[in-house]
């Protein structure tokens, strides 16, 4: 179906998260086809799942509005949701590329009613709050969604929940027999997108975020502030739904670290800066925010934020690397170490652990076209030919930088296929 | 102060970082810390140390040479290996407390009397006299290295546990009496001066 209008001089995007839309958008907006790729059910990626942007403290949803309307507004870049590479051959100029499409069961008469939720009674994980609640297993992945279509999760295909969502829709949206495909297109040049993860705490073992309720992570942190969120933006700790006032911040939780992650993620200590806001926001003066630092980096012009924050006296700051955690009865945590100036020790109780939690490249665990140069952590270095890296996948970048390095990336995949046309006279 | 440890002064001046990358096993670590203090807050002696590991690299990074060479905190190290596992920049932390313990003793301005230095010289006399370390010998040799009543004092406490292990056959009585030996005393004892030799010639 694809394949009629993907030629040699389409620009393929791989991840639709900030760094693959503004790719995508940059390269289309400058006359060239786009096809933008995205594995789960909406663009956003985890950009959209923050709550603010540092330094400005400015909501997501705002400059992802801005960008879903330049896609709207664009005819030269194709959308392609729940759709997977797994395989790309050929060389700059002329790939094919194996796309794997999964079943949404939802098609575009979807109007976002929401009456097919409604009418199913299976509830899943989910997984655009980090797995923090459950959600019904017909469900519009979030607020700010593109395309705007609820999805079917496909554990309740077969069953009778899955009639009922079918029998509840007015507008014939739901297509239960829908299957997984697989098809070919052509692209002269590749843009890899495909962003980042949290590292997996449960890895860092004396942190204990698998056996202790109220460790969390950066992420799972944004959504609490998040009035979105599953707590309506309430800092309510998991355990017993307390509110959290006295939150400790533990940086550095999987980076710069030999048996976790060796590379600094450079974004965590601006998160746990920005996120001291949000404890400030919720209790004024009775704010507790501590943070464990090795060294606070921030960059540049980001200092000035680090410096604003050091001035809020309900912000503590400790420099030490948390040794391990404890907890109590009464589900409140005991982080214990050593403080590097003086060699204190302490043993310090508080109602939250929020763990700024590394970023790991997605790829991490897929194999990638032998074109791609991996860094020591699994970062796109460069490639050859016509593949270039974007945004997170290139290295660890806040939003701000991603967008920059997608709009280089853009311009380095328009000359290839510029190349491609201005040879074969296509154009 | 010893000769090898004037020696020592003379020879790095004021730079013991570098007389520790040189001289001290896996020294060469010390600069890779970066003062996160893992080590310190994981380690199970930890509220026992005078100077954490952490605050040792940083010492000898500041110079603090005798502070260091001095200190019975090397010696608090059990080899227990959880500073090693959970350091972020892997430096083999066991090992240079060990390293430094070692350097300290060798330049003999180790604490005197440290019960960890005592005890392992009554353990390396014992060895290399026979080739084995007669457990008996050198319990008693711990038990009384602190003078004759303090030695009947610990006999008397650990009576028990010692007739435990002689029901056990764990224990045997007549080891007291030159006890068991290797075959060939003479061929570990050129072994043990080949050793010492091969380590005379890297000391200053």
């Amino acid at each position: 179906m694809t394949a009629s209008i993907a030629t040699n001089q389409t620009i393929l995007v791989v991840g639709g998260g900030i760094s693959g839309m503004t790719a995508a958008l940059e390269a289309a907006e400058c006359g060239k086809q786009v096809i933008l790729v995205e594995r789960n059910a909406t663009l956003g990626g985890r950009t959209a799942l923050l709550y603010r942007y540092f330094p400005k403290m400015c909501h997501p949803t705002c400059g992802m509005e801005i960008n879903l309307r330049r896609i709207k507004a664009n005819r030269n870049v194709r959308v392609m949701t729940m759709a997977e590479v797994q395989e790309v051959k050929g060389s700059r100029g002329d790939y094919t590329v194996r796309l794997k499409l999964s079943p949404r069961y939802v098609n575009s008469n979807c109007t976002a009613c929401g009456e097919c939720a409604k009418a199913v009674d299976a509830e899943i994980d989910n997984p655009y709050e980090y797995n923090l609640s459950k959600t019904r297993a017909a469900y519009l992945p979030h607020n700010m969604a593109y395309p705007m279509q609820y999805v079917l999760d496909p554990s309740i295909i077969g069953t009778a929940d899955a009639e009922k969502a079918k029998a509840a829709c007015k507008y014939d949206a739901i297509d239960l027999a829908m299957q997984e495909e697989t098809v070919e297109i052509r692209a002269g040049a590749i843009v890899w997108a495909t962003g980042w993860k949290p590292y997996d705490a449960a890895r860092i073992q004396p942190y204990g975020y698998d056996r202790f309720a109220n460790v969390i992570t950066s992420v799972e942190f944004e959504r609490l502030a998040n009035p979105h969120g599953p707590t309506g933006g309430k800092l309510l700790r998991p355990s017993d739904g307390k509110e959290a006032k006295n939150i400790a911040f533990i940086q550095c939780a999987g980076s710069r670290d030999e048996n976790h992650l060796r590379h600094c993620s450079r974004i965590c200590c601006m998160a746990s800066l920005k996120q001291t806001h949000y404890v400030r926001e919720a209790y004024g003066d009775d704010a507790k925010s501590t943070i464990y630092y090795i060294d606070i980096r921030v960059i540049d012009r980001l200092e000035d934020f680090y410096q604003q924050v050091k001035k809020d006296p309900t912000v503590n700051f400790i420099k030490s690397k948390v040794a391990k955690i404890a907890e109590e009865k009464d589900g409140n945590l005991v982080l214990h170490g050593v403080d590097t100036e003086g060699y204190h020790r302490y043993a310090t109780t508080h109602d939250l652990v929020v763990l700024a939690i590394g970023m790991e490249p997605e790829t991490n665990g897929i194999k990638l076209p032998d074109d791609i140069l991996l860094d020591s952590s699994g970062f796109i270095e460069g490639a050859s030919g016509g593949m270039f890296g974007a945004g997170a996948a290139t290295s660890p970048l806040d939003v701000n930088r991603a967008a920059q390095s997608a709009t280089a990336a853009a311009l380095r995949a328009i000359q290839v296929v510029h190349k491609t046309s201005t040879v074969e006279g296509a154009r | 102060m010893s000769d090898l440890n004037q020696k020592a002064v003379a020879l790095y001046g004021g730079n013991f970082l570098k007389e520790v990358e040189e001289r001290v096993e896996d020294g060469e670590w010390v600069s890779m810390c970066m003062q996160c203090g893992v080590c310190a807050g994981s380690c199970p002696l930890g509220p026992h140390w005078e100077h954490s590991p952490q605050k040792i690299f940083r010492m000898i990074m500041a110079g603090k040479r005798e502070e260091v060479l001095t200190s019975d905190s090397v010696w608090m190290c059990t080899s227990c290996y959880t500073c090693i596992v959970r350091c972020p920049r892997k430096l083999p932390i066991t090992h240079i407390m060990h390293g430094l313990a070692h350097y300290a003793h060798r330049l003999d301005v180790a604490p005197k009397g440290q019960p960890t230095r005592e005890l392992a010289k009554i353990f390396w006399n014992s060895l290399i006299r026979t080739g084995r370390v007669n457990e008996l010998k050198f319990s008693l040799g711990v038990y009384f290295k602190d003078g004759f009543s303090q030695g009947i004092k610990n006999l008397l406490g650990m009576q028990g546990v010692a007739l435990g292990l002689m029901k056990a056959k764990r224990l045997n009585p007549m080891e007291i009496l030159g006890g068991h030996k290797c075959k060939d005393i003479g061929g570990i004892q050129k072994m043990l001066a080949k050793a010492q030799e091969i380590e005379a010639r890297r000391q200053i």
